[in-house]
């Protein structure tokens, strides 16, 4: 009997045991199948952003497109004059005694209450490691300090070549970073992991400091800060948002004057000079080069090196030119702020070949603008012409050719000068705005609206030519906050985590040692991740993209309610998904995976088919309160709205948030005459009055903009069954998402999950 | 779906035959396979990494163990491995496991009585070093990434302990959203 016990026991044992292997089995099997679907969430709304991305830069492109249709097509009415001449014109001339005047900082003086860091030139260690803790610790740099700063900064910058050469002799490891765009709790969280930079951490940045994140000039001050103490271990290269035309767009203009309302215009054109006396590329060993975009097949670093870099202030502002001419301007590099001048209008030479399809990038490239701008503000160079200093001796030869190239319609002759200018410039875009691509070949960056897309096999002649063995550069984000492409020959690296949402990405640095092999560390500043599961982050990152898409949706009503008739042919009013999700790529040609996403962007179908005409009122823009305001005007509008902003920031020349009510009127007829829209009178009056106006004649560029916000519909709904809005105005989005946010988590949450209020008011406040 | 185009409540099985082949079924299932392989063809070149095969299997619906997985890819695999996947032989592999509806999914019951056989004490919960213990040393074993993610969701904060039956229908749920 006991070996039958034993034999009875090894049975039940094993049976145990295999019961549990089991159970583990099939724990595990499941676990996977959730954690898989997770994944493909994940990656969907990457694709949303990534797509999102795509299509906000587009913005960029009509705005060129824009201001190229006002250039040919526009003589302006004397009430238009002024406005087009805004747009175009920059600031007043100067010479260098007046610049240092205008940029003096010594009659600032800082009141006694000011807690903040005082700075004492020359700049030590201490100074900018206290610079650093300051900001980590909220604190604003007093605008004196901000102008001193900066002055040393440019003085430092004017002597650097435009190619840094880095060498890691004496086993010094190089830190290299990619874009930080105004992420101060990334740049802080690298120098905790890594050290601040110092005789023996020396720092690479690879540009975009600044846009979209909200410290974009704390994190200048502080590596303009290290520059300055350590210029021989911090190194600094150009990104393509280190100008100020882009700035104007994508928020740190915005940035500057919110923080600096006395003095912000004065620091953002000092800053102008600045970003373009960055150098353009950084080359470790000769080995390695480190550049923001990327490179084209014709890049070439000699010529890099000769460039005169501070001559390109802006992607969309062509080059200065050392030549005076008879209705041209001369343009000495610093006594006279870039002027446009005429070039010749032959197309661009960066884009040589018609490019098919996209007609509007075809036409016009970021090159293009120069010569119709002086053609239609001839009068006002002919005044600055006046105005000019000029020796006419030096200059004669290239007046010669110069005035040749002015006819418009005229053959050039080989007129070397232009064409250098012209080759240089394309050398720049190519360096700050390139994109690496799977395929063999060079092909013109539609995507950006300049550099290129280069693939590998350009990649394998520019290493051979040069010598080189890698080239590391940022511009694109990447979930792991870094990739190797082109047979690791090219390294992506991007420094901004959380770059579209929380969660949505890692950030990287990278280290390299006399071997010149990378060593990557990654991280996500986890303040608001933290206490977040896996699950959770995939969530809310997941919520943001279909936010953003479903914006993407219903800004395109029209255009999407035409696709679905034309398939809806006896007007039920229902469409089968599989049409529906072709119809809105046939669209928005934005190659995402409609199917995949239908269930989080289509509340419900009835057998299969979905109710277009509820659908699109699910997703409705909070109009205006006024009706009167036609659906279609205001989805166009809402389109452009970007460009339509810019415009605006260009137009208010004193930087006050405020521009007045006829520029504001004009801006629009400009645009509706180009959209070929009509935008009538009273409609301008309805839009005006809906939105909060002083009263005085002038608008708020904030206030106007922010009635182009989309509520979060569903959100809206819960909120609005439980708390009935008081009046029917147009009530903060913020007020609306907290009341809508606080009962729908009461309720809805607490149902399923035991609940800790703490966290409530974390996630609340998330 | 077939018991609501034909009213009836019994189901005869030519019907679900007739079903499983009609061509709407078919295309439909296609369409399904075609959208989740395109998420992950980066390169838009209807390859994908042979390493995301289990994933888009996963988020058809199907729930392969991985010993399944190896399988499959196997017979997918070229023979010359490149390391990826073409979808002129993803498609058919792929129409065949969902119309004959392989790799069923684990009912929400069926989690639960899992999770309870590892409760050998019978607790009502599990310790975190418990269910690490089984995962990833039993069965198909978890790697620490998987396991570190599993009990960042399953682990109650305040108490430390996986309360698997909280932790079941709050997955389950998740799933139908």
């Amino acid at each position: 009997s006991k070996k039958c016990y034993k034999l009875l026991h090894h049975f039940f044992f094993h049976r145990v045991l295999l019961k549990a292997m089991k159970a583990a089995v099939l724990i595990q099997r499941w676990y996977r199948q959730y954690a898989a679907r997770m994944e493909v969430r994940r990656r969907y709304t990457w694709n949303i952003f990534q797509s999102m991305e795509y299509a906000d830069l587009q913005d960029q492109i009509k705005l060129y497109n824009f201001l190229g249709y006002l250039m040919d097509n526009f003589t302006p009415s004397s009430t238009e004059r002024n406005l087009i001449s805004h747009i175009f014109r920059e600031n007043e001339v100067c010479r260098d005694a007046e610049w240092e005047r205008y940029f003096s900082y010594n009659n600032i003086t800082v009141p006694d209450i000011y807690s903040g860091p005082r700075l004492t030139f020359p700049l030590d260690m201490d100074q900018a490691a206290h610079l650093v803790e300051a900001f980590k610790n909220k604190q604003q740099l007093h605008s004196r300090y901000v102008l001193q700063l900066l002055l040393e900064t440019w003085k430092l910058l004017r002597v650097l070549p435009n190619i840094n050469r880095v060498s890691t002799c004496h086993s010094k490891e190089i830190t290299i970073c990619g874009d930080l765009h105004g992420q101060l709790e990334d740049l802080l969280l690298i120098f905790y992991k890594n050290g601040m930079p110092s005789l023996e951490k020396p720092y690479v940045f690879n540009g975009d400091y600044v846009d979209r994140g909200k410290d974009s000039i704390e994190i200048l001050l502080i590596l303009f800060a290290f520059l300055l103490v350590f210029p021989g271990d911090v190194y600094l290269n150009r990104g393509n948002h280190e100008d100020h035309i882009i700035n104007l767009r994508y928020g740190f203009t915005k940035e500057v004057l919110n923080k600096y309302k006395l003095h912000g215009k004065r620091i953002l054109k000092l800053l102008q000079k600045i970003f373009s006396w960055l150098p353009l590329v950084t080359v470790i060993d000769q080995r390695v080069l480190i550049v923001h975009g990327g490179i084209s097949d014709t890049t070439d670093l000699a010529l890099i090196a000769r460039v005169d870099r501070h001559r390109y202030v802006s992607a969309l502002r062509p080059p200065k030119k050392k030549t005076p001419s008879r209705t041209n301007v001369y343009a000495d590099s610093e006594r006279y702020d870039e002027m446009i001048i005429c070039k010749n209008r032959r197309g661009s030479l960066t884009f040589p070949k018609p490019f098919g399809a996209r007609e509007s990038f075809q036409r016009r490239s970021l090159q293009d603008f120069s010569s119709t701008v002086a053609r239609t503000l001839g009068e006002e160079f002919e005044v600055r012409r006046r105005q000019a200093e000029f020796s006419l001796s030096s200059f004669s030869k290239s007046h010669r050719i110069l005035s040749s190239a002015l006819s418009s319609d005229s053959e050039p002759e080989s007129s070397e000068f232009t064409d250098t200018g012209n080759d240089e410039w394309k050398q720049i875009l190519d360096l700050l705005w390139s994109d690496p691509m799977s395929h063999d070949g060079c092909i013109p960056n539609e995507v950006r609206g300049g550099g290129c897309y280069w693939g590998p096999d350009v990649t394998e002649g520019f290493l051979n030519r040069h010598n080189l063995q890698l080239i590391i550069r940022s511009h694109e984000c990447k979930q792991d906050g870094y990739e190797f492409c082109h047979n690791r020959k090219v390294l992506t690296l991007f420094s901004a985590s959380n770059y579209y949402e929380v969660g949505s990405n890692r950030g990287a640095f990278v280290r390299l040692g006399p071997d010149l092999v990378p060593y990557f560390v990654q991280y996500q500043a986890t303040s608001m991740t933290r206490g977040l599961s896996f699950p959770q982050n995939v969530k809310r990152t997941e919520h943001t993209a279909l936010k953003v898409l479903r914006e993407q949706l219903f800004v395109h009503k029209s255009d999407l309610l035409s696709a679905f008739q034309e398939i809806d042919k006896e007007n039920t009013g229902l469409i089968c998904l599989n049409d529906w999700a072709s119809a809105i790529e046939r669209v928005l040609h934005l190659d995402l995976p409609w199917r995949v996403l239908h269930p989080q962007l289509v509340s419900s179908t009835t057998d299969g088919k979905l109710d277009y005409h509820g659908w699109f009122r699910d997703l409705a823009l909070k109009k205006p309160s006024s009706e009167h305001i036609e659906q279609t005007m205001l989805e166009t509008l809402y389109r452009h709205r970007s460009t339509l902003e810019t415009i605006f920031r260009i137009v208010d020349t004193d930087n006050s948030g405020l521009i007045t009510f006829e520029d504001f009127r004009q801006t629009l007829k400009l645009l509706s005459a180009y959209l070929k829209m009509e935008i009538s009178d009273e409609v301008i009056n309805e839009l005006v009055i809906s939105t909060d106006t002083n009263n005085d004649g002038s608008i708020d560029i904030d206030e106007f903009m922010e009635a182009f916000r989309l509520v979060d519909k569903s959100r809206l709904e819960r909120g609005k069954s439980l708390l009935k809005p008081a009046t029917d105005t147009f009530l903060s989005i913020h007020t609306l998402i907290e009341l809508a946010f606080g009962f729908f988590f009461f309720f809805f949450f607490l149902k399923k999950h035991s609940f800790k209020f703490s966290l409530f008011l974390e996630l609340k406040q998330q | 779906e077939v018991t609501e185009t034909s009213k009836k409540s019994i189901v005869t099985f030519s019907e679900i035959h007739h079903f499983l082949l009609s061509d709407t079924i078919i295309t439909e299932t296609q369409k399904r396979i075609s959208n989740a392989f395109d998420v992950f063809d980066h390169e838009s070149n209807k390859t994908v990494d042979v390493r995301e095969i289990g994933t888009i299997i996963r988020s058809l619906g199907c729930f392969p163990s991985e010993a399944d997985l190896h399988d499959i890819i196997a017979e997918l695999e070229e023979e010359e491995p490149t390391g990826f996947v073409r979808y002129e032989k993803f498609l058919p592999t792929m129409t065949k496991i969902l119309l004959e509806r392989k790799f069923r999914p684990i009912t929400e019951d069926l989690l639960l009585q899992a999770f309870e056989v590892l409760d050998q004490q019978k607790k009502g919960h599990l310790e975190p070093e418990e269910l690490t213990k089984y995962l990833t040393q039993e069965g198909e074993p978890f790697t620490q990434e998987e396991m570190d993610e599993m009990l960042s969701a399953a682990v109650d904060p305040d108490k430390n302990v996986i309360l698997y039956k909280d932790f079941v229908s709050m997955m389950t749920f998740d799933d139908t959203r």
